[in-house]
């Protein structure tokens, strides 16, 4: 049988490679799978743009009647980032743990029998949702001029690659998660009550002036306000606005009085997006 | 590479908690060899096929797989080792070929080669057609062989089958075992398979039977069978009664009545047939020899059927095990 002839012609130490391209070769699999798992999920994609609309058109649309912004700021234009983060924060989530299906289904032994690290298992995982949940918002980014977000190419890459940054963010949390929790009805609980805290505290639904000394101390150590928050500054970048409103609804992130750059916020998000994803791969038992 | 042996265990134990699924188990299995676990579920095949695959983490003891330390060189020993686990562990919402190429990346394997290889493993366990069908639409069956394909794929020394053919219908079921006879007749893979089918394990060159966390004994099919001894050869004749006194008087054999028929147990039941012809001088019917099963030989060693076995201990890993195949 031909099969047989090739199957002795191609032994191990020559069919199987090893190196660090070998890793990446794996985590862009690992990363790809979650793409093409992605196209079977349409309905859930449509489900999980419902909240974020709701919030934006449905809550947004309400209290612009009672928020004063001091003119010249719509509401919504406020929510918008704050919005796109929520939804991409959900989305993302839901992507990590679903290495709790993949558990549950078998498929997780595939992976962590195969001569690669849990590292680049890991980190396809987390690449993949972070992809997987940030291109479930491109439809809400498309709505930015309903709400009076200017169109602009720069803006709109600067908002997808800090959604990125959050999603990856989300997704790491996922699957550190589900390193630990090993059955869907408690994983999904667990993350509910994970990252809706996050969500509120990270100013996605309310500006974050004068807030009483707790509730600003805990919006400084989210690290998800150092996502949302640069989404926030860089929308108004683009807008013109009195300063009394750009006071008001895009305060400045202070630690002890230094006021932190948005360069500084960034790198605080991709820190702490690190140390989860460091994080999974620690806690991830590779056996039993 | 350290010996001959594909795969060499000493003392390998395993414990959950209280319960000790693996107790201390040496093993050998010859290169190019088709070993099998017989045992009923619950009696530590799959958590032994677990450790040697260096996913899950021994007790005690020690085991080498492709010549390679289970604990302490698993990378080495994941990639010249394939498995089949007992659960299926495709992903159904990728397609036959997606499938496969996910296992070759992760495998390193170089891009040419692997679409060659992918072609192959798929002419060779009758997918070829269905390449690019989610694996959602496939039979349980056509699953196992896929996965029995993506075992090979990166040419392992060793492939490990953890219970290929469970829930599978009788059919399918002597299909797979087509392929993995295939399979054997290579003569440079070593399979190390297991099941708790008995007609299953006459297919391996040796078998160990394993109950309740040990290997009770290890030999190939036909000498454990020669190892609990005679033949049954039951005959139909026109007076049992005369029949049985005689087979007393001439041949110096107990017989009894079972099921109708007059039965003796005689080693070499085959070759007593013609002198049971000449010497009985009774008209016979009807003859039967009934060579010892391996139910027969894990009843002697084990005072218990397989099945007895099942009922008593392993109905919760049976319900699992069924559950796994969905
Ligand atoms: N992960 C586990 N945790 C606790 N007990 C286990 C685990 N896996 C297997 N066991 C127990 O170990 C024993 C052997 O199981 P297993 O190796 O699956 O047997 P087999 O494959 O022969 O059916 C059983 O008693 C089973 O309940
Ligand atoms: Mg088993």
């Amino acid at each position: 049988m031909n099969a047989i002839q090739t199957l002795r012609d191609a032994r191990p130490d020559r069919v199987v490679a090893g190196g660090l391209g070998h890793e990446l070769r794996a985590t862009a699999m690992v990363w790809r799978r979650e793409m093409i798992r992605f196209r079977h999920d349409r309905t859930r994609m449509v489900a999980m743009l419902l909240q974020p609309l709701l919030f934006l058109f449905v809550m947004g649309t309400g209290l612009a009647g009672v928020v004063d912004t001091g003119g010249g700021l719509d509401f919504r234009t406020f929510l918008f980032p704050g919005v796109l983060a929520m939804s991409v924060l959900f989305s993302a989530a839901f992507a990590g743990i679903s290495l709790v299906w993949d558990r549950e289904f078998g498929f997780l032994r595939e992976m962590l029998v195969a001569p690669v690290s849990k590292s680049a298992i890991i980190l396809g995982k987390c690449l993949g949702g972070a992809t997987t949940a940030t291109l479930q918002t491109l439809v809400l980014l498309a709505l930015a001029g309903v709400v009076g977000v200017p169109y602009d190419p720069l803006l709109l890459l600067t908002l997808l690659a800090l959604l990125f940054v959050g999603a990856l963010m989300l997704t790491a949390l996922g699957v550190l998660i589900s390193a630990r929790i090993k059955q869907m009805q408690a994983a999904m609980p667990a993350t509910q009550l994970i990252i809706t805290p996050m969500m509120f505290l990270s100013g996605a639904l309310f500006p974050m002036a004068g807030l009483p000394d707790w509730l600003a101390v805990l919006t400084k150590i989210n690290p998800l306000t150092y996502v949302v928050q640069p989404m926030r500054s860089a929308v108004f970048a683009h807008l013109e606005l009195p300063p009394a409103a750009r006071a008001a609804f895009d305060p400045a992130i202070t630690w002890g009085g230094w006021v932190v750059p948005g360069g500084v916020q960034v790198l605080v998000a991709l820190a702490c997006t690190g140390l989860i994803v460091a994080a999974g791969v620690a806690l991830f038992n590779r056996t039993d | 590479m350290t010996g001959r042996h594909a795969v060499h265990v000493r003392g390998l134990e395993k414990a959950y908690g209280d319960v000790r699924a693996v107790k201390g188990i040496d093993l050998d299995v010859a290169e190019g060899e088709m070993f099998g676990f017989l045992g009923p579920n619950g009696a530590g095949k799959t958590t032994a096929i677990k450790i040697l695959c260096t996913i899950a983490d021994a007790t005690a003891g020690s085991a080498t797989v492709a010549g390679h330390d289970v604990q302490t060189q698993r990378a080495d020993v994941r990639r010249r080792i394939g498995v089949v686990f007992q659960e299926p562990t495709v992903d159904t919402y990728l397609t036959a070929e997606q499938n496969l190429r996910f296992h070759g990346e992760l495998y390193g394997m170089p891009r040419r080669l692997l679409a060659e290889r992918i072609d192959e493993v798929l002419e060779m366990v009758g997918l070829a057609d269905r390449r690019h069908t989610e694996v959602l639409k496939f039979s349980g069956g056509m699953k196992r062989r896929l996965e029995i394909g993506r075992g090979l794929l990166h040419a392992p020394e060793v492939l490990f089958l953890d219970e290929p053919t469970i829930g599978l219908d009788p059919q399918t079921r002597a299909s797979i075992w087509t392929y993995i006879a295939e399979l054997r007749r290579r003569q440079d893979i070593t399979i190390f398979v297991t099941t708790h089918y008995m007609d299953e394990a006459e297919h391996c060159d040796r078998i160990a039977i394993m109950n309740d966390g040990e290997i009770v004994v290890a030999d190939t099919p036909e000498a454990l069978k020669n190892r609990v001894g005679a033949d049954r050869v039951s005959i139909r004749t026109s007076d049992d009664a005369v029949a049985i006194e005689r087979l007393r008087e001439r041949f110096g054999l107990d017989a009894a009545v079972h099921d109708g028929m007059v039965t003796v147990k005689v080693p070499g039941g085959a070759q007593f047939v013609p002198r049971l012809f000449a010497e009985l001088g009774l008209a016979i019917e009807t003859v039967t020899v009934t060579r010892p099963s391996l139910d027969d030989v894990f009843m002697a060693y084990t005072g218990r059927t397989i099945a007895d076995t099942e009922q008593a201990g392993g109905a919760s890993a049976m319900l699992r095990a069924m559950a796994a195949r969905r």
